[in-house]
């Protein structure tokens, strides 16, 4: 196994271009699990560690530009105004040492049905930044996963960063594990609600063979939301609503039996979080913050 | 964090006679390893190295239960850097070894029994090598049905997992497929059901529980110049590999030296031999020192498990809450190779009726062979199964009398007097009925308490951090349990410590030397025998030998038993050499004092003093150059083999009591439990430890969590074969699903042990798994009659 070393992007850039097949790695939560197990032997590792880039953000008018290898502790730390949601699904992520070497850019190379952080960026809706010696692009989040584990992704390409959309409205965040920390996701759900453009957004984690929306479950709680104009007058979402949104969002799965949760209790799971996160932010945008009532921060 | 509490009633003769040196029994002494390993420097049997060694890997068997048909070792052999691949046709001597059945193949002949058996042996200049040679090897099976359950190893055209069976239990038991069968029967249980007002009936299933000990299996083997081998290693018990390694390398005991490595854990799961032989095979083979360390997959296959169980219970009662009789069967599931199972189904048997007074009784408890990973020693050994299952019958009797859950055991609560069910009484405090009402009186942890003025503090709910519920679907429920679990090893087995004790002087200061073979798997041993030393001896600086073959034996480190055995062979070797230092000082210097003749004399604060404290001369003056020194074997009082047809015999040395409370908090919606609270109470008879014991009780009772809501290896029916071994699907509590444990603890000393001791180690993990079941179903209202309980079993979605 050779290890590649880039001293700086355009480096990394050469080196994946010359190496198609080598593995990046930043944090190594993921990648180095694989190794220790032998399930993965890659041919060259490509280490990003050296490109301080990787680890910065910028917080724009609209987005924050989240490096790749923004460990989940700085995003906890410093980014919860701009993204409730991704900053309650980090406080999930594993224990406090992989929080600080892991980053969104891991979850989104192995892009695992089960990765932490998809939920919250389907919800918040996000554009990943990804660069070869050819150019670079923009992924929508919505093209990103392409099949379980398995992404949008030229085999020349790196993930630079993540463009997320800051949040105009309420997030969400929840996670269904079998005990109460360092735990893999039987399923997560996240929401955000998008006042700007009065819609919502879902998405569903460790539920389907990729990270999905819960697309016609959106649909129709946007429709129902605008029809009864509850954006303008902020009543209560009537509970026949949210029970109807929460059961498309259990429609919305397509899972399977494993060791770690039955097809059945995800579907179920997914539906109670949906109407949970969906009173959650509600009774947050009603009240007029758009904070994420429930954390510990 | 928690409130503990310590009793000791008035006129218990538990006090010990004050020395004048600290760090005698009683006391708090804290563990010389304790900061090495908090700081991550303390030596694990895996940190071991030495120069020019080589790194050993075992193939294991990729399916469940076939013939080997063809071994291929060429494109291993011819890798650079391997050393030696070997199958079964080179090993040099015996081809088997057990503890008590030599049943288990050093690698497997003929075929394999269970998923991950070992079937070749590489050793490697790199461990990386050793495994990609491993790798090559191929292994062509030929798969055979399998055996997984009760049904199929019984039925008439059953395959044998081991035919031509020839061991001690072979000749009774039903069929070949069950290791042992042990019923006990007492009264007439039939008879006594007709005064029953009320039965209630259950079928309740125990998942397979691993010791989950956090420092793999692992070891060095040193070959040496007169043919022997050196061997460190970490186990529970270093003359019983001893024992099984030497037939296996052909060698004599003597030529195979063991010394204790750091082990990381045990739990039950280091009783059973692991690397020991194959690591000395190679080194014998290759003459360099071979060194191995499973990795987290391989240790879930590198030792035995807690036996699953299928248990089924009636109890009866009178309208007034008396027990009328009780039937049981018990099954455990031994899997592919004996190890310790027909001792735990013993156990199960002889403590199925739990602590209550039961006199009609129809007792049967069985243990299989099946292609299922072996399962054999786990702390709670057979005690653990019996209690979830007669626990929750307690709970369906009550509900079904409307009677109080706790008044209801109490009312049938054993006591000392007591006949157990094999008829042997019970002879010491059994005081079940206040350990009871003790953690019943205790005051409630608060409703409500994620409730803040900002928000819901998730930490504080089911789901933590994972942010599920803010309060809602939570729902609290509390429940109780009581267990009874025997200490020391039973039914006849001859169970001896043995403790060398050398007193000198070094430096003007008298030293006490406490040589051992008793392994420190973290009970905390290292504090307790140094600790017997300075109140045996008054003496303050005692070394703590390393445990090593060149002492006696001191049995296993387990059935809560080493405080007890060792700490008893301990006292006596210290009394032994005491009266010899007392005659070297009547020699010396009896003619200058009358006391030297009359008095009763003791050693107390480097002094020889009379028991009216007039100090007669310093021991140093007494040894000057001279070294006392004695090695003795100490013995508990002996026990009977239980009657293979009445189960009747005075089986047991001692029993040990605990009770829970279990307050949780359940997601009812999500099915998600977070428990707040497990309140123990538990008589440990004397505390020679008090850090310790608090210490082995929350332990204990946190284990006992772990099966009720997370912890379970998961085999796949279909091929036997293991789904989750890995920390990332065998679940283990971490501390933010740990609640807090209050523990109180009373000192009723047990007149037959050394001080007054009770075995604790093992007590609270019985009762911790019924409370939180209880608990739960408080809280749910649903039966939940298997254990760990998931998610899905709380919210009708179905088993996994």
């Amino acid at each position: 196994m050779d290890f590649l070393r880039p001293a700086s992007w355009e480096e990394a850039l050469a080196a994946k271009a010359e190496h198609p097949t080598a593995v990046p790695i930043a944090g190594g939560t993921d990648v180095m699990v694989e190794i220790n197990f032998d399930h993965r032997r890659p041919e060259y590792l490509l280490d990003l560690n050296r490109i301080g880039e990787l680890g910065e953000w910028e917080v724009g008018q609209d987005t924050v530009r989240l490096g790749a290898s923004v460990p989940y502790t700085k995003i906890m730390e410093n980014l919860r105004t701009e993204l409730p949601g991704l900053a309650l699904a980090s406080h999930t992520v594993a224990s406090p040492q992989i929080r600080n070497r892991g980053g969104v850019g891991g979850n989104l190379g192995t892009a695992s049905p089960a990765g932490d952080a998809h939920p919250a960026l389907l919800a918040a809706d996000c554009e990943v930044e990804v660069e070869s010696v050819r150019g670079s692009r923009r992924i929508p989040i919505d093209d990103f996963y392409t099949g379980v584990k398995r992404n949008a992704l030229a085999p020349d390409e790196l993930i630079r960063a993540v463009h997320i959309k800051k949040a105009d409205g309420p997030q969400q965040y929840s996670k269904v594990g079998t005990r109460n920390a360092m735990v893999i996701a039987v399923c997560a759900f996240g929401l955000a609600l998008h006042p700007e453009t009065r819609t919502v957004r879902t998405g569903i984690g460790s539920a389907a063979p990729t990270p999905v929306r819960a697309t016609a479950a959106e649909e129709f709680l946007n429709a129902a939301l605008e029809e009864g104009g509850f954006w303008d007058n902020g009543k209560i979402i009537t509970p026949s609503v949210a029970k109807q949104f929460a059961d498309l969002c259990s429609a919305a799965c397509n899972p399977i039996d494993d060791v770690r949760g039955t097809a059945s209790y995800r579907r179920h799971a997914v539906g109670i979080m949906a109407r949970r996160t969906l009173t959650w932010t509600w009774e947050s945008y009603r009240g007029g913050a758009a904070s994420t009532k429930g954390s510990v921060a | 964090m928690a409130q503990n509490t310590r009793t000791v009633p008035a006129g218990t003769p538990t006090e010990v006679t004050q020395n004048h040196v600290k760090g005698g029994v009683g006391e708090s002494t804290l563990r010389p390893d304790g900061t090495l390993k908090v700081t991550g420097e303390f030596a694990y049997s895996s940190d071991m190295w030495h120069e020019d060694m080589l790194w050993g890997q075992i193939l294991r068997s990729t399916v469940a239960h076939a013939e080997i048909v063809s071994i291929d070792t060429s494109e291993a052999l011819a890798m650079d850097g391997v050393y030696a691949v070997l199958t079964h046709e080179d090993l040099p001597a015996a081809k088997n070894y057990g503890m008590e059945f030599q049943d288990t193949p050093v690698l497997a002949y003929g075929k394999v029994r269970h998923h991950g058996e070992p079937v070749a042996l590489v050793a490697a200049d790199h461990p990386e090598t050793a495994r990609r040679a491993a790798a090559k090897i191929v292994v062509e099976y030929r798969e055979l049905p399998l055996i997984t359950d009760e049904a199929s190893a019984t039925a008439p055209d059953a395959v044998l997992v081991h035919e031509n069976r020839d061991d001690h239990h072979s000749g009774h038991v039903p069929h070949p497929n069950i290791v042992h069968r042990q019923p006990i029967i007492r009264g007439d249980a039939a008879e006594a059901a007709k005064r029953a007002d009320v039965i209630v009936k259950g079928e309740y299933t125990f998942g397979m529980q691993d010791q989950a000990f956090l420092g793999p299996e692992s070891g060095l083997a040193v070959p040496a110049e007169d043919g022997g081998v050196d061997l460190y290693v970490a186990t529970q018990w270093l003359h019983s590999d001893l024992k099984q390694i030497a037939p296996c390398l052909g060698l004599p005991e003597d030529k195979v030296r063991m010394t204790m490595a750091g082990v990381g854990g045990a739990f039950g799961g280091r009783e059973d031999i692991s690397m020991q032989i194959l690591a000395s095979i190679l080194a014998l083979r290759t003459g360099k020192p071979v060194k191995m360390v499973y990795n987290r997959y391989e240790s879930f296959f590198g030792h035995v498990h807690r036996h699953p169980a299928k248990l089924y219970y009636e109890h009866g009662a009178t309208r007034d809450g008396k027990l009328t009789h009780m039937k049981c069967k018990i099954v455990l599931d031994g899997g592919a190779y004996a190890s310790s199972t027909a001792s735990v189904v013993g156990n199960a048997a002889s403590l199925s009726v739990g602590p209550y007074v039961i006199d009609d009784v129809e007792i049967e408890a069985i243990g299989l062979y099946s292609n299922n990973p072996p399962c054999g020693a786990m702390r709670g050994f057979g005690a653990v199964q019996a209690c979830f299952a007669y626990e929750a019958q307690m709970d369906k009797l009550a509900a079904k009398l409307g009677m109080d859950p706790v008044e209801l055991r109490q009312l049938n609560a054993m006591e000392q007097g007591t006949i157990m069910p094999t008829g042997q009484l019970v002879d010491s405090p059994a005081p079940v009925a206040e350990l009871l009402r003790r953690v019943k009186a205790r005051p409630m942890p608060p409703e409500r308490q994620w409730e803040s003025s900002e928000g819901s503090d998730v930490r504080a709910l089911p789901g933590g951090l994972s942010n599920t519920t803010h309060g809602e679907g939570v729902v609290r429920g509390v429940g109780y349990a009581v267990g009874i679990k025997n200490v020391g090893f039973s039914e006849g087995f001859d169970d001896y410590s043995t403790a060398k004790i050398r007193m000198e002087v070094i430096n003007g200061e008298p030293v006490a030397t406490v040589h051992t073979a008793a392994a420190e798997v973290g009970q905390g041993g290292v504090t307790i025998h140094a600790q017997i030393a300075r109140t045996e001896l008054g003496v303050q600086q005692v070394t703590i030998h390393p445990a090593d073959t060149q002492v006696g034996s001191a049995g296993s480190t387990s059935a809560g038993r080493q405080t007890y055995m060792t700490g008893g062979a301990i006292k006596n070797s210290c009394e032994i050499v005491r009266e010899k230092v007392l005659e070297i000082g009547r020699r010396k210097f009896g003619s200058y004092h009358p006391a030297w003749a009359t008095a009763e004399l003791l050693l107390e604060g480097g002094k020889v003093v009379t028991d009216g404290g007039e100090a007669l001369a310093t021991i140093a003056d007494v040894l000057e150059d001279e070294a006392v020194e004695t090695e003795e074997v100490w013995r508990h009082r002996p026990t009977q083999a239980f009657d293979l047809v009445t189960g009747q015999g005075n089986g047991h040395v001692q029993y040990a009591f605990a009770a829970h409370r279990a307050v949780v908090e359940v997601d009812t919606e999500l099915g998600l439990v977070k428990v707040i609270e497990l309140a123990v109470a538990q008589d440990v008879g004397k505390a020679v430890n008090p850090l310790s014991v608090i210490g082995q009780i929350q332990g204990g009772t946190t284990q006992g969590l772990g099966v009720a809501v997370m912890e379970e290896i998961i085999v796949d029916p279909k091929t036997a074969k293991v789904r989750n071994p890995s920390f990332t699907d065998y679940l283990i509590p971490t501390i933010l699903d740990t609640p807090t444990i209050p523990v109180d603890y009373l000192e009723l000393a047990d007149p037959n042990a050394p001080y007054g001791v009770r075995g604790i180690g093992e007590a609270p993990t019985l009762s911790s798994t019924p409370a939180v079941l209880a608990a739960i179903r408080a809280a749910t209202g649903l039966e939940l009659n298997r254990t760990p309980v998931r998610p899905e079993h709380l919210t009708g979605t179905g088993p996994a």
